[in-house]
């Protein structure tokens, strides 16, 4: 961001654990090729619940190098950010030996913290629900870490030598955003010299299936898991839950340059709003939302039509798409119906919390490669929802600035615009 | 003015402590070193190795919120839109009468709504998952408080949510003081928390860090050799924080002072070695607000009672301000720690120290020969209070640390 301190802030390390794409690598193969890694829920047996099907991790921690100690003390969702925060340090090349480790910080978005965890160990100490003053003799030693999910940036500061200014940003389905906004923030204003920021949730328990049914946000197309979410098309019902994390390195672009480091993408814009209309609910017009990637153009001194992609929230919820296409039109004027739009939730689900940095990832790998992901399963177009939403397949094109959007219970509305460093300011 | 230089004020307090539900009835309580700890009434504590808790009494949320917001909010969610509530009426801000996007409101959480989670889970686990209620989704998780405040209030401006346990109550305010300087006009920040459950008591008790001494005069005894772990609470508070010159400009009927400096650090790996990071986040706020170790004329310590954490904040107020030099408080041996709730609850006090003249004290301890620390026991210290230094630190090592000033 070129905002009042001067700095600028730019990702030289990727991550990412995603459903059907574990590694930045595989990740990018799913979105590039189209496929969609929503399934039955393994993990448990979905079939008392009205929605059964998630985008879950194939997660092998012992491949992925995690200690034995880590995995216990650690919920599945800190384990995510931990392997993903090693693959985006590993990937940026640097040396964080030889940083000063009181100007390395970490920022790790998380909507829903420990919730897997919790809701596992509540079931033990409570003998299923039998005991209202439930046996602390059968808590685990670490419960603690998953009633306050800041163990997980914590743990991630450790595995990567970060002793500077390390925060959980817990913002809802806007965290992912969020968390890299406040730590861009951070190296700009000169609080820290590097960053690792990203965001990581593990969702799919049964309390956070339950209560996504009891109010029927997620899909009910159990009957064809591979194809249930299906944002922006005339049959969507609802989000498919997903899991997973990607994390960056953020450095000050001078710094990053110096070093020869490479540079995917600078964080040249950021902004949230809220609606304070409803905790879940939304307002058609997408005002707010506007506002927000209004506020991010112009901090990143874009002009709405330099934006080459946008990367969707795209949620699959009937309130949603409609919401956010209101939204890009009020933005983006006429470009919006020039401009492709995706939502890569139809491939890899709506990981809640960790979503918003998965899509930053998704947009710095549109940026990188010059191909925009699709968006899957969009076969039934929606006449509320008239945009190009790139559907069944990604798209050769050259990408130097996308807008990356979020948007959340709580009325959290987010915009992101990553642009190459070297564009021209409008 | 470049925009690190624009100065950032509260002018408005809502409290909701154990020892006092309104900013002047906490101040009051706590002058008279007045506790708020008691054994645990929300549940039957019988069975659990640590019976006391600081609770928030005689707090009915029907008598200041509408019905329909009852059925869907925590007790923490309720504590803290009455909290935003009276800080708005004490800064005499209507919400209204603003422009909504140039309000905000950030706060921290630790646990989010877990009574509230609690209950569902059970619902869950003992009935089936079609009894879990429509507002789970969103009653329980930490983003709840900004999310109510800013519907309650009509406020549209950016918004935010930090976790980083007890250190998150002023991460939240540094972070709001960074959307001020970004032209942000008014930003609600702070914490309040609360989880006295028994699902959230066993949770809490997790962290061994609760003392397990249920005589609640000996239970939370920070800096004392008697130190055997802290007592935890709920509440905390609100603040309207704006920017000093507008402030000013719409004739604000007080300045509580300006947040004049922060800095936030976090512990290296257990076991490698490295030494904590607590003096370098207090250097930090204090190279932040531009002041010396000799302008500041107290500091609220985080106070955690466990002998080798007491060692560590005692060598840090030591090593950066020398022995004895500097009068050092924990009004929180009288509410218990409150999570995110208990460093916004501090700046609270130190902004009411300064109005006032006097250092609230500590209360129950006797300081241990050990740490050379001038210790404001028993009663309340008459001082001039221009500035003043918090401290708060987190489980899992965060370290963070506000400076607060007068405003002049």
């Amino acid at each position: 961001m070129s905002g009042p301190y001067g700095r600028r802030v730019v990702i030289t390390g990727i991550g990412v654990t995603a459903p059907g794409g574990v590694g930045a690598k595989n990740f990018w193969s799913l979105l590039s090729d189209g496929r969609t890694a929503t399934r039955r829920i393994s993990s448990f047996d979905p079939s008392p619940f009205r929605s059964q099907v998630a985008a879950e991790v194939d997660f092998d921690t012992e491949l992925l190098g995690l200690g034995a100690q880590e995995v216990r003390r650690m919920d599945r969702a800190a384990q995510f950010a931990v392997v993903t925060a090693r693959e985006a340090v590993a990937d940026s090349g640097l040396e964080f030996d030889s940083l000063d480790p009181h100007r390395t910080g970490v920022t790790i978005g998380s909507a829903v913290g420990a919730t897997m965890g919790l809701d596992e160990e509540y079931r033990t100490v409570s003998d299923s629900g039998r005991l209202e003053l439930v046996d602390h003799e059968y808590a685990v030693p670490h419960l603690y870490n998953y009633l306050v999910p800041s163990s997980f940036a914590a743990e991630v500061a450790w595995a990567v030598g970060a002793e500077g200014p390390t925060t959980v940003v817990s913002t809802g389905c806007t965290s992912g955003l969020d968390a890299v906004g406040y730590a861009a923030e951070l190296i700009r204003e000169g609080s820290a010299d590097v960053m690792v920021a990203g965001a990581a949730d593990a969702p799919i328990s049964p309390i956070t299936v339950a209560c996504f049914d009891a109010i029927k946000a997620t899909t009910s197309h159990n009957d064809d898991p591979q194809h249930a979410s299906r944002p922006f098309d005339g049959t969507r019902n609802g989000f498919v839950l997903g899991e997973g994390s990607a994390v960056f390195v953020l450095e000050e672009l001078d710094s990053a340059r110096r070093r020869g480091a490479h540079v995917y993408a600078e964080i040249a814009g950021y902004a949230t709003r809220s609606n304070a209309f409803h905790m879940t609910g939304l307002r058609p017009d997408g005002r707010e939302m506007a506002e927000a990637i209004r506020v991010a153009l112009d901090e990143a001194r874009l002009a709405p039509q330099a934006v080459d992609y946008v990367n969707a929230h795209g949620s699959g919820t009937k309130q949603n798409d409609r919401h956010e296409t209101a939204a890009f039109k009020r933005s983006l004027g006429e470009h919006a119906y020039a401009v492709p739009v995706s939502s890569i939730k139809s491939m890899v689900g709506h990981s809640l919390g960790a979503i918003g940095s998965i899509e930053i990832a998704a947009s710095a790998l549109a940026m990188e490669n010059n191909v925009v992901p699709p968006t899957a399963n969009l076969h039934t177009p929606d006449p509320e929802c008239d945009l190009d939403y790139v559907p069944l397949t990604a798209r050769d094109w050259r990408t130097d600035a996308v807008l990356s959007v979020g948007s959340g219970f709580g009325g959290f509305q987010s915009a992101m615009v990553l642009a190459r460093p070297d564009r021209r300011a409008a | 003015m470049s925009a690190s230089r624009v100065r950032v004020a509260v002018t408005g307090l809502g409290v909701v402590a154990p020892n006092g539900l309104g900013a002047e009835a906490y101040w009051a309580a706590t002058r008279k070193g007045s506790s708020g700890i008691g054994r645990i009434s929300r549940f039957v504590p019988d069975q659990y190795p640590s019976q006391l808790a600081g609770e928030i009494e005689g707090f009915e949320a029907a008598e200041h919120l509408p019905g329909r917001l009852l059925p869907q909010t925590d007790r923490m969610t309720q504590l803290a839109l009455v909290a935003a509530d009276w800080a708005f009426e004490d800064a005499a801000v209507r919400p209204g009468e603003l422009p909504e996007f140039e309000m905000g409101v950030i706060t921290a959480s630790s646990s989010g709504g877990f009574e509230f989670g609690q209950r569902e889970l059970q619902a869950l686990w003992s009935q089936g998952s079609r009894y879990v209620s429509a507002y789970q989704s969103f009653a329980w998780f930490y983003a709840v408080n900004s999310g109510q405040i800013s519907i309650r209030n009509g406020m549209r401006g950016p918004s935010g949510v930090v976790v980083s346990d007890q250190a998150g109550g002023l991460d939240a305010v540094a972070q709001a003081r960074r959307q001020i300087r970004k032209g942000t006009r008014l930003v609600m920040s702070g914490a309040v928390d609360a989880s006295i459950c028994p699902w959230g008591w066993v949770a809490q008790m997790a962290s061994n860090r609760l003392s397990t001494n249920n005589d609640p005069e000996r239970a939370y005894l920070p800096f004392d050799a008697a130190a055997s772990g802290h007592v935890a609470g709920e509440g905390g508070a609100l603040l309207v924080l704006e920017e000093l010159e507008q402030a000013r400009a719409r004739g604000a009927k007080q300045i509580y002072g300006e947040i004049a400096g922060y800095g936030s650090t976090l512990d290296p790996r257990p076991g490698s070695g490295r030494p904590s990071g607590l003096r370098k986040a207090v250097e930090l706020a204090l190279a932040d607000a531009g002041a010396t170790p000799r302008d500041i004329d107290v500091v609220f310590a985080d106070a955690a009672a466990i002998p080798e954490l007491d060692r560590i904040e005692a060598a840090a107020i030591t090593e950066v301000f020398g022995a004895r030099a500097v009068p050092v408080t924990a009004p929180k041996t009288m509410t218990g720690r409150l999570y995110s709730g208990a460093a916004p609850l501090d700046l609270a006090a130190a902004f009411l120290a300064m109005r006032d003249g006097v250092i609230p004290p500590s209360i129950g301890v006797s300081p241990a020969p050990e740490h050379d620390l001038d210790l404001v026991v028993g009663q309340e210290r008459t001082a001039a209070v221009r500035s003043a230094l918090v401290i708060a630190r987190g489980h899992g090592g965060f370290n963070s640390a506000v400076v607060v000033r007068a405003a002049a």
